[in-house]
């Protein structure tokens, strides 16, 4: 297929129809609304299911249902209808079942505001709902990459029978970029586990997250973390760029490596090289990144459009080897490239 | 080469056509031309982002008034309230742009103002990007035009092939748009105004294009995207 011209939220829906999707299950919120905008219109003319609850609780419950059935589901918010939803991703995660949510960040706490935030990370990679659970979190940096992104996430859902998040942010959400789409190489099958219906010809399949023997729990437990540490040994991405011979290596993620990136370029032009590690997973976090540094690494520099939540994950597995520094924008304000160049500089030069 | 036998400018199009980057261009040059005050209007009430009110500042030095929300450019919110244009409506000295939000939905905003529009004095345009799915085909382009012409309560007077692929966009990505918006043309026989194309191509476009080439500078978009 040719490459198009999309907003960022189109083409989440576009790659989720073309990965499969059954059923969507949502309601809007700035800044990802076009998204359930765009399904609204695409899957019933797809002969599909779209389904605006009446609150971001019904959807998610309406998302556990749908998977629980056999149905391949999305939901998708944006960061305090994210929070709504935790009651029914913690269920999902419970009782193993697979769907894709799209957070599409805006900048908070509370209400915040419309404008792009990166302050769900701790919401997104931590919980937010009770209980030992993960969620495969990617995180995409362009169009192309989250469509990718969306496509396999579905996949490892399935694989994992664990939610999977997409956590972009509304710049991601809002821009536009060309983007090619990917046809799914094969149909998905309804999974054996589903409640589809014994016809008396089997026993019933359970979906559940209640267990009230302590042992049974335990050990429910046990085999969830076992799926978490498959995902950890098999599951972390990122991306390297620039990282030989960098005096300083930054870290970030979505929109804030772009921007971090430029500001790379714009120091390369003046022979000082910095690098940049761009964790794609923050769940699992790519921790095999930071096995070994470049010899000429003297600092770390976190860069998130929050007051600081990566980094306590960059300074884990730093383990106290490289200074860690931090700069951040929020309340929707963009880091400028000019302000990363500012801050690598007086961390090379002023010896910070 | 800017049409300004028409006091009122009207820019609307598809969702993602590039009607706020032209709209922001289209000013400058205006303003670099014209004795007039130019004032834009941002009329967007369907994008919390990528509004030509976030560059109210930048295109302040040009002499460019913005005018948008009645709480002022600075609010970054999404209710549709918009307001502190009919002055400009009225004054013959103001060279008014309108920059409507995408598609019918953003069009809707125009209908409280159409009966104050003077018909020989006002221009309805309709940019269109051949490479957005919703009007990549003849029929669909027609369709987002008659759709938006219902809600403005106004006709489509002229077309602008904004054909791109942001920072991708080469003489034939424009040349192959061409193609589309050219039938659209002669299909519901409006006048292609303008192609626009950024500016380190424009001479090269201009030499293989019968329509005047409109050059754009990136102004919404950062160097970082």
């Amino acid at each position: 297929m040719a490459k198009v011209l999309m907003k960022g939220n189109e083409a989440i829906g576009e790659a989720a129809m073309r990965a499969g999707l059954d059923a969507f299950f949502g309601y809007p919120i700035t800044p990802q609304s076009e998204l359930p905008e765009y399904l609204s219109r695409e899957m019933p003319a797809r002969g599909k299911v779209f389904v605006q609850a009446e609150s971001e609780v019904a959807a998610i419950n309406m998302i556990y249902g749908a998977a629980g059935a056999g149905a391949r589901v999305m939901t998708s918010s944006s960061s305090p209808g994210i929070a709504l939803k935790q009651e029914g991703i913690t269920y999902i995660a419970g009782s193993e079942l697979p769907c894709v949510i799209c957070s599409v960040g805006r900048s908070g706490p509370g209400l915040g505001g419309i404008q792009p935030g990166q302050a769900d990370y701790y919401q997104a990679t931590k919980g937010g709902g009770n209980g030992d659970y993960h969620l495969l979190v990617y995180a995409p940096a362009n169009i192309q990459e989250m469509c990718d992104m969306i496509m396999e996430a579905f996949d490892k859902a399935d694989y994992y029978r664990n939610p999977v998040m997409i956590l972009a942010d509304g710049m991601i959400g809002q821009m536009m970029e060309p983007v090619e789409f990917k046809e799914l190489k094969k149909e998905r099958e309804v999974p054996a586990w589903a409640t589809t219906g014994t016809e008396g010809k089997r026993a019933p399949n359970i979906i559940n997250s209640l267990y009230l023997n302590p042992e049974d729990l335990e050990e429910h437990n046990i085999h969830l973390t076992k799926k978490y540490d498959e995902m950890k040994e098999k599951e972390e991405q990122w991306e390297e760029y620039n990282l030989e011979n960098a005096e300083v290596i930054c870290i970030a993620y979505g929109t804030t490596s772009r921007i971090v990136k430029n500001a790379i370029e714009t120091l390369k032009d003046e022979g000082i090289n910095v690098g940049l590690i761009r964790p794609k997973t923050l769940w699992p976090f790519p921790e095999k990144a930071f096995k070994e540094y470049p010899k000429t690494a003297k600092a770390i520099l976190v860069v998130e459009m929050s007051t600081g939540q990566m980094i306590t994950d960059v300074r884990a597995f730093n383990e106290g080897r490289l200074p860690v520094y931090f700069y951040g924008r929020s309340g929707g304000m963009i880091p400028t490239p000019e302000a990363v160049v500012a801050e690598l500089r007086k961390i090379i030069e002023g010896g910070k | 080469m800017l049409l300004d036998n028409k006091r009122i400018k009207i820019i609307t199009g598809h969702y993602g056509s590039g009607k706020t980057e032209f709209a922001c261009n289209y000013a400058i040059e205006l303003a670099k031309n014209s004795k007039k005050n130019v004032v834009l209007a941002d009329l967007d009430i369907v994008n919390p982002y990528f509004r030509s009110r976030e560059r109210a500042d930048f295109l302040k030095k040009y002499g460019i008034t913005v005018v948008s929300g009645l709480l002022g450019n600075e609010a970054s919110i999404d209710i549709p309230a918009i307001g502190g244009i009919y002055s400009s409506i009225m004054d013959s000295d103001t060279q008014l742009i309108l920059d409507v939000g995408g598609d019918q939905a953003g069009a809707r905003v125009l209908k409280q103002y159409t009966s104050y529009f003077d018909e020989k004095d006002s221009l309805l345009m309709a940019v269109i990007n051949a490479n957005r799915p919703g009007t990549a085909d003849v029929d669909s382009a027609i369709n987002h035009i008659r759709a938006i012409e219902y809600e403005a309560g106004m006709k489509v007077a002229g077309l602008i092939n904004n054909t791109h692929f942001l920072r991708d966009t080469k003489p034939q990505v424009v040349l192959e748009g061409h193609k589309l918006v050219k039938k659209v043309s002669d299909k519901i026989n409006v006048p292609i105004l303008y192609a626009t194309i950024l500016r380190e191509y424009a001479d090269e476009l201009a030499q293989v294009l019968d329509v005047p080439v409109m050059p754009i500078d990136l102004i919404m978009r950062d160097r970082w995207m």
